[in-house]
């Protein structure tokens, strides 16, 4: 039997000009279980605190019963008190006798019968309450960044200068991502890869940061601070740590028309490659799929020529696994296919492109040394036609593009148009829109200038179509502004392509239990105050797998996720919600409801044995609750048919007590 | 024709001093204009008109001389483009060549009023005529 | 239930700790009036709210019983209030058969910043329940003092 303490708070005259609190604290004095009754001014003060903390001392109290006002307003401070005077915090409950009853009943008999049953619940409740302990679980001091772009090298850098150990995953053969493929970046004009490959330099030499290139995540397990990561290290058929990355083989390799995927398919490369001169870690890789000695075994040159001896033809695939107590999910964006976008003739003519295909036209890297050609011919183009928002914000048509703005797309479009006619200004240069959207720092401007000084024409309307006439592409369009259908004679179309996020995104929140919307970007565990965190305990976000942006936004998301991290593993135990589920085992039935409800993939099933009533054993299949995952909803213990799985802090008795009690 | 266009846009652009590029097309010169209602061609559509080059419609219309000059539209655009004195450049390139007066010596007595000031029958001939 | 001969509705509201436990608590801060015979106990989650809990409701002598929770999709769980839309649509259709008349039961989302439906709700929810009479369909006698 509990020893309960009630303690009734006027709240001045909040409380007291309603409820008839003597009558309160009197009515509540008989309840079962109840020893001590009292009321007072103002409860939360220092003075009222007191009170209850000698009554507890005095009537040695089990259990305590405020009522006042919400429990969202002062239940911390009562669980402290009680916590104070050695009491576990979780034996107290609060009567919200001020939000609920007297502020929103004038008439005192009405507002104090109400009082008197709300904390008639309340002591019931706390008749059956336990002292709950919140559970600890150690925390692994190592994080995975999955996503070797900006977005993953920046917060894997941010970790790693904390002082935690890191490993990027990346699937392709190098580190860098899509900024590794841009030429220039707004609204700045700085060489993408001037700014991003010291930064993949210095991943490469920091002592805290691992890369596993060409490689996947393909099993996790675990739960916050313990994470247990396969990963699948695919054979490139060259060994890492011997390749000096001299690049002999990719020049000595006999198949030669490979398309460069890369420069988007618009060169070729050899069947051994590496991806870009400043790729990290710069190692060669076969494509299994076009080399000749892999297919079938004839060739062998790339072993020949390899001074170091790196080549292995028969390297498998390798499987690492690894613990994390924290992963980021930076799987980053792809343009959309332009394949069903008929109307722009994107596949008819070679001189319909992307924008990321124009920024490798216009990257000295590139293809064309950097020189803007047609990619159908080689001829300088003189009348270049962008158009926006291709694929983005089409609402109407899903299984072509995408609902959201791509918002990217206008800053970058200003960019190609701003450089075209600062290095060829006799083009001209024409971009189609329906919103110009640039809200960022230096950003309208941006876009003002390629308007006003280098004389982009900016009009208002949609390009309808593209048809290829006699080797070149006739544009027709509508200005909006004149009222007028526009016929241009174009050399090259430019497409902004709709953006979104990477196909390995969706199998990832999968494995992570992370939740995604239904464009497959990852949820943040709140749009405003909590970012760059999924609603999965210990997975961070970080860059476009959350939604679209641009670099600067990318760069202080990772920042932001890195700090998440660094605040995660700088702890070395991680304190649980007490009011977790629980199942009990002797009446769980293995049935697997709770473990299909479950949100957070909190609940396991584990063999135990079992004494049985003839003394033999038996094994039996029973839930397990992960308490450092479950965040205590509760939608497994109504999901349980047999009743076996209960809430702690919510048990299915304390809320019927609630129920009896007022229904009485 | 065309090279006579071109011709024409580019003296336009020269004597009123202003940019038509630095127009965002908001609209508000054309949201304030007193004179709207009776305009062919709205400021906003005027300083459009004027960067695409597209100007022939413009010299042909009545637009020209609907225009008060009150320069509400120059006060108030938010990227200082000024389409008054675009009208006005326009107009002057009309006005200007021979036989283009739009307000004769002639018809001037028709038009005299009790109550109108002396002074808007000078502006007005100035405005309008050679 | 009769209160000294008189008939007074008494209705218990389940709401959710996140979303419409902090909406009635807006409605107080407001001092939105709803009738004194709801009577609200805090959840977790809506969907923390047994069958069997408002089965013993009805038992114990409850006019009516309504289920508060967060809107879709904002649920602080991701998706328990979506758990709560199914289960309640088949355990009040199987009250309706039983002779709960569907008024009786109800599921409303209200977020944190919804005092004022709140308060309406509740308004409206009452009025309704004490139209439809005490109820004695599913009453415990035994439980009668």
């Amino acid at each position: 039997m509990q020893r309960i303490g009630v303690f009734v708070c006027w709240c001045g005259s909040n409380i007291a000009g309603t409820v008839d609190v003597q009558a309160v604290s009197d009515a509540l004095a008989h309840e079962p279980g109840v020893v001590h009754s009292a009321n007072y001014q103002y409860m939360c003060s220092q003075a009222g605190q007191n009170l209850i903390k000698e009554a507890i001392e005095e009537h040695k109290l089990t259990g305590i019963v405020v009522c006042s006002c919400s429990p969202r307003m002062h239940e911390a401070t009562f669980r402290k008190t009680a916590a104070a005077a050695g009491l576990n915090p979780y034996m107290v409950e609060i009567a919200n006798i001020r939000e609920q009853c007297s502020w929103v009943h004038k008439d005192m008999a009405t507002g104090t019968e109400k009082a008197i049953i709300l904390g008639k619940a309340a002591v019931a409740k706390v008749n059956l309450n336990a002292p709950l302990t919140p559970g600890e679980s150690p925390v692994t001091k190592r994080a995975l960044v999955i996503g070797g772009g900006i977005a993953g090298i920046q917060t894997a850098l941010d970790i790693a200068d904390a002082g935690f150990p890191v490993d990027i995953v990346e699937t392709k053969p190098t580190i860098g991502g899509k900024m590794a493929q841009l030429d220039k970046t707004f609204p700045t004009l700085d060489c993408a890869a001037c700014i991003l490959t010291p930064k993949m330099v210095d991943v490469a030499q920091n002592e805290n940061i691992r890369i596993f290139s060409y490689s996947e995540v393909t099993d996790i397990k675990g739960f916050v601070g313990n994470f247990d990561v396969t990963i699948k290290k695919r054979a490139r058929y060259v060994k890492e740590d011997i390749c000096t990355g001299c690049g002999l083989c990719t020049e000595k390799c006999p198949m030669k028309n490979v398309p460069n995927e890369f420069n988007l398919g618009m060169d070729n490369r050899r069947a051994i490659y590496i991806p870009f001169a400043q790729a990290v870690p710069k190692v060669a890789t076969i494509d299994p799929e076009h080399c000749n000695m892999l297919k079938n075994g004839k060739c062998g040159v790339c072993a020949k020529v390899c001074a170091a001896g790196a080549i292995d033809y028969k390297q498998q695939d390798e499987y690492i696994s690894e613990k994390y107590g924290a992963i980021v999910a930076a799987t980053g964006f792809n343009p959309i296919s332009m394949d069903k976008f008929d109307e722009y003739a994107y596949s008819q003519s070679k001189d319909v492109i992307t924008s990321l295909e124009f920024e490798r036209l216009t990257n000295a890297a590139g293809p064309s040394s950097g020189h803007l050609v047609c990619p159908s011919d080689g001829r300088h183009p003189h009348t270049i036609v962008f158009v926006q928002c291709v694929g983005s914000r089409c609402a109407s048509c899903s299984e072509k593009g995408k609902e959201y703005c791509s918002k990217i797309c206008c800053m970058y479009t200003a960019k190609h148009a701003m450089l075209t006619r600062d290095k060829y200004p006799d083009t001209e240069v024409y971009v189609f829109y329906i919103d110009v959207r640039t809200p960022g720092k230096n950003f309208d401007e941006f876009y003002r200038r390629a308007a006003e000084e280098y004389g982009v024409k900016y009009i208002k309307g949609m390009v309808g179509k593209v048809s290829p006439e006699n080797g070149k592409l006739h544009v027709q369009a509508s200005d909006l502004l004149a009222d007028k259908q526009l016929h241009i004679e174009a050399d090259l179309v430019v497409l902004a392509a709709a953006i979104e996020p990477d196909k390995s995104a969706r199998p990832l929140a999968t494995m992570l239990t992370a939740s995604m919307d239904t464009n497959d970007f990852f949820t943040e565990a709140h749009p405003k105050l909590r970012p760059v965190e999924s609603p999965t305990a210990g997975v961070f976000l970080s860059g476009a797998c959350q939604g679209p942006k641009d670099i600067p936004e990318t760069v202080s998301q990772a920042g932001a996720a890195a700090a998440k991290v660094i605040g995660l593993l700088a702890k070395d135990k991680l304190t649980g919600n007490p009011c977790v589920a629980n199942s009990n085992e002797l009446m769980c039935n293995g049935c697997s409801s709770c473990e299909r409800v479950c949100p957070y993939g909190a609940i396991t099933y584990v063999d135990k044995e079992f004494r049985m009533p003839d003394r033999t054993t038996k094994v039996r299949r029973v839930a397990s609750v992960n308490e450092a995952v479950c965040q205590g909803c509760g939608a497994c213990t109504v999901a349980c048919p047999s009743g076996a799985m209960d809430l702690k802090g919510f048990a299915t008795k304390q809320i019927i007590a609630e129920v009896d009690a007022i229904c009485k | 024709m065309k090279k006579e266009l071109e011709a024409i846009q580019s003296e336009v652009i020269r004597r009123s001093g202003v940019n038509p590029k630095k127009c965002m097309r908001c609209g508000k010169c054309s949201g304030t204009c007193p004179a709207y209602d009776q305009m062919e061609y709205h400021p906003h559509q005027f300083v459009y008109m004027v960067e695409s080059g597209d100007i022939e419609p413009l010299l042909k219309s009545d637009s020209l001389y609907q225009c008060l000059t009150c320069f509400a539209c120059v006060d108030r655009c938010p990227r200082g483009v000024e389409p008054a004195k675009l009208v006005e450049a326009v107009r002057l390139q009309v006005v200007r060549r021979q036989g283009n007066n739009h307000l004769k010596t002639d018809s001037i007595p028709a038009l005299i009023d009790e109550d109108m000031p002396q002074q808007a029958l000078v502006s007005a001939l100035r405005k309008y005529s050679k | 239930m009769q209160v000294n001969g008189e008939y007074k509705p008494l209705i218990v509201a389940f709401c959710c700790n996140w979303c419409s436990y902090a909406g009635a608590d807006l409605a107080g801060n407001n001092r939105l009036a709803y009738p004194e015979n709801v009577k609200i106990i805090k959840v977790p989650c809506s969907c923390r709210v047994n069958p069997m809990f408002i089965l013993r409701a009805f038992q114990r002598g409850a006019d009516g019983v309504i289920i508060c929770g967060c809107h879709p999709g904002d649920c602080h769980y991701t998706s328990g209030n979506y758990y709560t839309r199914r289960r309640m649509s088949l355990l009040f259709s199987m009250l309706n058969f039983l002779g709960i008349e569907k008024e009786r039961t109800r599921v409303e989302w209200v977020s944190a910043a919804e005092g004022a439906k709140f308060a309406a709700t509740m308004n409206e929810f009452t009025e309704a329940v004490a139209a439809l009479g005490e109820n004695k369909r599913l009453e415990d006698l035994r439980c009668k003092r």
